[in-house]
C-alpha cells in the first residue's frame, strides 16, 4: 500500500467535477431565487469541463490507488456520454423546474453528485469501490425522487425505490462478501486470476463462488431494472417528476452497463458459463415482460418504464455473450437507449406546463396538427426505441442480436427478435395517436421561450436519425476501447 | 469451538431475516428501515469472519466504509419516511399503493 500523488492526476476529470461540485454548493447558497440560472450554467459548464478534461487526456491505460481506480478507454467513453447525457437532461428540464417551483440548487448538485458516483462506478478496480460509486449515485437519487416535497406519488415513490434499491445494496454486498470470503481479496484483478482458481478448488470454495455470483447477478439484476427485479422501476419512472425521470432513465443505464462489465467480467471473468445463464434467463424475462405489460398502460412514462425494461433485456443480450465484441455492442446500446430515452422525455418535459404533465398517451393527440417538428422529434425517438431501420435503435439491436447468435444462443436472439415485433405495437400506438387522431385542443402549441431546449431537442430527434445512418464512428469508438479489430 | 461456518451461519439467518422482513412486513416502514439495517450488519457479520479467517485486514476496512453508508442510507431512508408522512398521514406499508399496473 502506497500513496502517489501521480495517482490524483489520474483522477483528474472527477477531481475536477468534485472540486467544482463544492464549488457550485457554495455559490449557490449566496444566490437569490431569480439568479438560479448561474446554477445552471455553472453545472453545466462542470459537466463539459470534465468531459473536456477525459477527452484531452491521453495517458495510456493503467490503475491508481493500489488498483482502486481502473483509467481505461472504456471508463473514458462511458464517462464522456455519462456526462453529455446529463448535460441534456440539465438543459431539457430547466423550464419544467421552473413551472413547478423546483427551479432550485439542489437538483442540480444531486444530480451532478450522482454522476460523480456513476463515473467512480464505471472506474472502479476494487469491490469497495464499486459499492460507494453505486451508493453515491443511489443515494443521491433517491433524494431526487423525493424533490417534489408535496407530491404524494413523489414521495411515495421514493420510499419504493429506497426499499428496494436498499435491497438491492444489500444483496450486492452479500454476494461481495461471499467472492471476498472464497478469494481473500476485495481487488476485481486479483479476483479475476483466483476465481478460475478457486471454482477447481475444494467444494467449500466452489458453494462460496457460486452463491456470490448468483447474489452479484441479481443485485445488478435490480440496478439495472431487469425483471424479475424490475418493481421498483414504473412507480419510480412515473411517479417522480419528469425532470427526474429523464435523468433516471438515461445516464444510470450506462453506469450499470459499466458496473456489470467491471464486476462480471473484470471480477469473475472466468466464471462467464455459470453467469451468462443466468443473464440470458434474466433477459428472456425482462424481454417478455417490459414488452407485453408495456401494451397495456396509458400514461407514457409508466409506458417508457416498461419499454427500458425491455431494451434491458436487449442489453443482456449482449453481455450475456461474455466476448469484447459482445460488451462492445452491449455498450453501443446502453450508448442508444441513454439517448433515445433522453428525446422522448425531452419531448414530454416541451409539452409539459405548470399544472399540466403532458404524461398521458392521449395528451399526445394530434401533435402533428398542433407542432408538425416536435411529432416528428417524437416520431424518430418512438420508431428508433422500437428499432424500425434506418434509424439508431435498429443498429443497436442489430448488433445485440448478433452477439447473441455469436455466442451460441440462437434461441435468444429469435425470442428477442419475437418481442421486439409485439413491442411495436405501442411504440407504433403513441404514433398513431400523434398523427391520425384528432386533438383535443386544436390551437398550435405553445412552445417554451428556452432556445437551448428547442435546439437540443430538435438536434437530438435528427441526430436519432443521423447516427442511424453513419453509426461507423461511434461503433468503431465502442470496439476501440475494448481493443476490438 | 466456534468455527468460521458458525458466523457464515448466523450471517445467512441474520440476512434471510432481514429479507423476509421486508418482503413479509405489511404493517410498518420504520420495521422496514430495521431489516435493511439488519440485511447490512449480516453482511459486516460475513465480512468480519472471512477477514479474521483468512488473515486479511481488507474485508474489516470494507466493513467501515459498509458502516458509514449505512448511516447515511438511513438517514435519507427516515427523511424520505417524513415526507412521505406528511403528505399521505400513514406509514403503514399496505396503503402506500397508488400506483399499479
Amino acid at each position: 500500500m502506497n500513496f502517489n500523488l501521480h495517482d490524483l492526476v489520474l483522477l483528474a476529470p472527477e477531481d475536477f467535477l468534485l472540486g467544482a461540485i463544492c464549488a457550485i454548493l457554495l455559490i449557490d447558497l449566496f444566490l437569490k431565487p431569480a439568479q438560479r440560472g448561474i446554477t445552471h450554467w455553472l453545472s453545466l459548464a462542470a459537466l463539459i469541463g470534465t468531459i473536456a478534461l477525459i477527452l484531452t487526456d491521453h495517458d495510456p491505460a493503467t490503475t491508481a490507488f493500489n488498483g482502486a481506480y481502473i483509467h481505461d478507454g472504456i471508463a473514458a467513453v462511458l464517462k464522456v456520454f455519462i456526462l453529455g447525457v446529463t448535460a441534456a437532461v440539465f438543459v431539457y428540464s430547466r423550464g419544467y423546474l421552473r413551472d413547478r417551483k423546483l427551479y432550485i440548487g439542489e437538483f442540480y448538485l444531486l444530480c451532478l453528485f450522482g454522476v460523480l458516483g456513476m463515473m467512480l462506478l464505471v472506474s472502479a478496480g476494487n469491490l469497495v469501490m464499486v459499492y460507494l460509486g453505486l451508493e453515491l449515485f443511489t443515494l443521491s437519487s433517491y433524494a431526487l425522487v423525493a424533490i417534489n416535497r408535496d407530491s404524494g406519488l413523489s414521495s411515495e415513490a421514493a420510499m419504493k425505490y429506497f426499499v428496494l434499491g436498499a435491497l438491492a445494496s444489500g444483496l450486492l454486498l452479500y454476494g461481495m462478501s461471499m467472492i471476498y470470503g472464497a478469494t481473500g481479496t476485495l481487488d476485481l484483478a486479483k479476483i479475476h486470476e483466483l476465481a478460475a482458481f478457486a471454482a477447481g478448488g475444494p467444494q467449500s470454495h466452489q458453494a462460496l463462488l457460486a452463491f456470490g455470483v448468483v447474489f452479484l447477478v441479481v443485485g445488478i439484476g435490480f440496478k439495472f431494472g431487469a425483471a424479475p427485479f424490475h418493481m421498483w422501476l414504473p412507480d419510480v419512472y412515473e411517479g417522480s417528476p419528469t425532470a427526474v425521470t429523464i435523468f433516471i432513465g438515461s445516464a444510470p443505464k450506462i453506469a450499470a452497463f459499466g458496473m456489470a462489465y467491471r464486476l462480471l467480467e473484470g471480477g469473475l471473468g472466468g466464471m462467464q458459463p455459470h453467469w451468462q445463464e443466468m443473464l440470458a434467463a434474466l433477459a428472456v424475462v425482462s424481454l417478455a415482460l417490459g414488452n407485453i405489460v408495456a401494451i397495456a398502460q396509458t400514461n407514457l412514462k409508466r409506458m417508457l418504464a416498461y419499454s427500458t425494461i425491455s431494451h434491458v433485456g436487449f442489453l443482456l443480450l449482449g453481455l450475456a455473450n461474455g466476448t469484447p465484441s459482445g460488451y462492445a455492442a452491449a455498450m453501443f446500446y446502453a450508448f442508444a437507449y441513454a439517448i433515445m430515452a433522453a428525446a422522448a422525455f425531452g419531448v414530454i418535459l416541451l409539452l409539459a406546463r405548470a399544472g399540466f404533465e403532458a404524461e398521458n398517451i392521449d395528451d399526445f393527440k394530434g401533435l402533428n396538427q398542433r407542432n408538425p417538428w416536435y411529432a416528428f422529434v417524437m416520431l424518430m425517438a418512438m420508431a428508433s426505441l422500437a428499432g424500425i431501420p434506418p434509424l439508431f435503435g435498429f443498429f443497436a439491436k442489430l448488433l445485440v442480436l448478433k452477439a447473441a447468435i455469436d455466442a451460441g444462443m440462437l434461441w435468444l436472439a429469435i425470442v428477442a427478435i419475437v418481442f421486439a415485433i409485439i413491442g411495436l405495437y405501442y411504440y407504433l400506438n403513441v404514433i398513431k395517436v400523434m398523427y391520425f387522431d384528432a386533438p383535443a385542443d386544436k390551437s398550435p402549441l405553445v412552445l417554451p421561450q428556452d432556445l437551448p431546449f428547442r435546439w437540443l431537442l430538435s438536434l437530438n430527434g435528427v441526430a436519432l436519425l443521423v447516427l442511424g445512418l453513419y453509426w461507423g464512428p461511434l461503433i468503431d469508438w465502442c470496439y476501440r476501447a475494448f481493443s476490438v479489430g | 469451538m466456534i468455527t468460521l461456518a458458525h458466523y457464515i451461519v448466523l450471517g445467512a439467518v441474520l440476512f434471510c431475516i432481514a429479507v423476509a422482513g421486508i418482503f413479509i412486513n405489511r404493517k410498518n416502514i420504520i420495521v422496514l428501515l430495521m431489516a435493511i439495517e439488519l440485511m447490512l450488519l449480516s453482511v459486516n457479520m460475513n465480512f468480519v469472519a472471512f477477514s479474521r479467517y483468512l488473515g486479511d485486514v481488507s474485508g474489516q476496512v470494507f466493513v467501515f466504509f459498509i458502516l458509514t453508508v449505512a448511516a447515511a442510507e438511513s438517514a435519507i431512508g427516515l427523511a424520505i419516511l417524513v415526507v412521505l408522512f406528511r403528505n399521505r398521514a400513514t406509514i403503514n406499508v399496505g396503503e402506500i399503493d397508488s400506483m399499479k399496473g
